[in-house]
């Protein structure tokens, strides 16, 4: 492990009965980064997240959060949580809840009012828990895992119930969090929000971790989409251009693998050619466009195997 | 946001700091919950009418009824609602009523920290599991010495009053039996407050442990020992159930009272000293394996 390595986990695996919730899942996220923990609903994000924290122990493999084995006292201290939606006493208000969890950790009151102003929660602070929208207990979960300085934040899906605002909001503080030079983990399944605030992704699909890198990796260079006509006179401009191989039809349109700063001299070029240009702009893929590659290739790769192993 | 030098650092500091520190946590939220007041003021009411109101009325009246069933005079009938019965009083219905009103608190305090998600939400913000279960069962504690406390000055200030209306002695118990009293109230009730807490550890569902505690307080120990003599070896189970040991440690104490009644759940199973030994035993055993169930179980 590296210094600036927080986590790393080694073939992390959970399995519950006949069910692997996690299978050899292998992360390493570093200092200062949020972190995106991407997957569809039960992939096994929260399950491992949950061994993370030491909430449930894997059945096999090792997790080392800030140096120390997963779970370990001197290291949960250190990391604040909101974990599988926010668990507070429903009687109690928002202030009396996380003076309530201050107690347990012996930090002082001042860090309840700190945490509630962050999440800009102070005004309804009074109410009882069982009141607030979900968007406020999701605030309020938010709030709690801010006490206490934490090096590593884990929020699992923390714009659950938020409105448009309300999600900007989230998002806003999550990078905040990270330019204190604090490590953040977020599980979500949205995926404008990662690739909106993530600076390196993990994609857990089944239980396993199909791949892990930052954002402008994993969603690969852009591409040049052309429209025009002839379509045959194109890809022959094109592919002189910019070499064999780098040139793909979709439809009508041409793909292009050229650096963006050349579209004027292709444009020269087609136009010289009398193609009649249509359309030429960059073309980015989405992170949704590689996740549902991904999954869908990992969902067809397990299928497959239970195929053969029945 | 910056860290407190008062922080409690887990793993630095020292463990019982830490099961201070949640034992702290918890009677915060436990004084603010309204479920607690409610148990607590249901036994004090409880105690107030079977103890007291049913059997003063019956002495004015001349009337008996199923409260002072078996009762031998009205004379006998002040005797014990007078300060000197107070202890026996206090703890007569602490082996059936009581105790499922603690095992009922037990069991919401640790089931619901399941349902609400306040389990996962604790023990993620860092304490060891070990210092969370013992200060939640610490805490659990003192709410039993405080409802036992309450009982004592609710039996003291009552049978005061009443000796003070019927012009009767207004002698108190003597400072040894009180004492005595303190002691076995809070074994017994700490006892079922314990076996609540555990059920709700074990079932991870409030309504189902405080259901099938009820049930077993109630009604499964009772039928349980009405069949021990017909089964060979029956009562040698039924000897040694919470039940009747509580039962038993508060029957030895209370006696024979002067007017002859008997409170539902105390018996005559076990001599005192066994049954006192065997409560403590359950009263400790049982909060202990709870904390093991907790520190081992993944919390979901």
């Amino acid at each position: 492990m590296t210094h600036t390595t927080v986590v790393l986990t080694d073939r992390l695996t959970k399995r519950y009965g006949d069910r692997l919730a996690a299978d050899g899942v292998s992360m390493t996220v570093h200092r200062g980064e949020v972190y995106g923990f991407l997957g569809p609903n039960g992939a096994g994000k929260t399950t491992t997240l949950r061994m993370l924290l030491g909430l449930v122990r894997p059945t096999s493999g090792d997790a080392t959060v800030l140096g120390r084995p997963a779970g370990h006292p001197a290291v949960s201290g250190r990391v604040g949580a909101l974990i599988e939606g926010p668990g507070f006493f429903p009687y109690l208000s928002g202030r009396d809840n996380l003076a309530t969890l201050a107690r347990y950790r012996g930090l002082p009151d001042a860090e309840v009012d700190a945490a509630l102003d962050r999440v800009d929660l102070s005004a309804r602070a009074g109410d009882r828990f069982r009141q607030y929208s979900l968007g406020m207990k999701q605030r309020l979960g938010v709030a709690a895992a801010l006490m206490g300085d934490p090096a590593l934040i884990v929020l699992d899906e923390p714009t659950n119930g938020l409105d448009p605002a309300g999600m900007a909001d989230m998002r806003r503080l999550i990078r905040a969090l990270a330019d204190e030079g604090r490590t953040v983990i977020l599980s979500s399944h949205l995926m404008a929000e990662v690739e909106e605030i993530c600076d390196r992704v993990g994609v857990i699909s089944d239980g396993r971790l199909v791949r892990e890198a930052p954002v402008e990796v994993l969603r690969g260079a852009s591409v040049l989409e052309v429209v025009g006509t002839p379509t045959a006179r194109l890809l022959e401009v094109a592919s002189r251009l910019t070499g064999e191989g780098t040139v793909r039809l979709d439809g009508d349109r041409a793909l292009l693998d050229l650096d963006e700063a050349r579209a004027p001299e292709l444009a020269r070029a087609l136009v010289q050619a009398g193609v009649d240009l249509h359309r030429l702009a960059p073309r980015t893929r989405s992170l949704e466009d590689v996740f549902f590659e991904m999954t869908g290739a990992a969902a067809a790769a397990s299928r497959d195997t239970l195929e053969v192993t029945a | 946001m910056t860290t407190s030098s008062a922080t409690l650092v887990p793993g630095a500091a020292g463990p019982w700091r830490e099961v201070v520190a949640s034992a702290r946590a918890e009677l915060y939220r436990l004084r603010r919950w309204g479920a607690v007041r409610v148990i607590v003021g249901a036994w004090l009411l409880l105690t107030l009418l079977f103890g007291y109101v049913f059997n003063y009325v019956s002495y004015v009246t001349g009337e008996s009824g199923f409260a002072n069933e078996g009762a031998t005079s009205t004379a006998a009938l002040l005797v014990d609602l007078l300060p000197r019965q107070a202890p026996s009083v206090m703890v007569q219905g602490m082996p059936m009523f009581g105790g499922a009103l603690m095992m009922v608190l037990g069991a919401l305090a640790a089931g619901n920290g399941y349902g609400w998600g306040t389990w996962k939400t604790i023990i993620a913000q860092g304490p060891r599991r070990g210092a969370v279960a013992a200060g939640s069962l610490l805490a659990l504690g003192t709410v039993v010495v405080a409802v036992v406390l309450l009982t004592a000055a609710l039996t003291l200030v009552v049978s005061t009053a009443i000796a003070g209306l019927e012009g009767a002695s207004m002698a108190l118990p003597e400072a040894g039996r009180m004492a005595a009293a303190l002691g076995l109230g809070t074994g017994v009730m700490g006892m079922w407050a314990g076996a609540g807490f555990l059920l709700g550890i074990v079932s991870r569902n409030p309504a189902l442990s405080a259901g099938l505690g009820l049930v077993w307080a109630l009604v499964v120990e009772n039928l349980l020992r009405g069949v021990g003599g017909l089964v060979p070896g029956m009562s040698a189970v039924t000897d040694v159930l919470p039940g009747t040991a509580a039962g038993s440690w508060v029957g030895a104490f209370v006696g024979t009272s002067a007017s002859g009644d008997t409170s539902p759940g105390m018996l005559t199973v076990l001599d005192g000293t066994p049954a006192g030994l065997l409560t403590i035993a359950f009263a400790l055993g049982l909060p202990a394996l709870a904390a093991w169930r907790l520190v081992r179980s993944d919390v979901a």
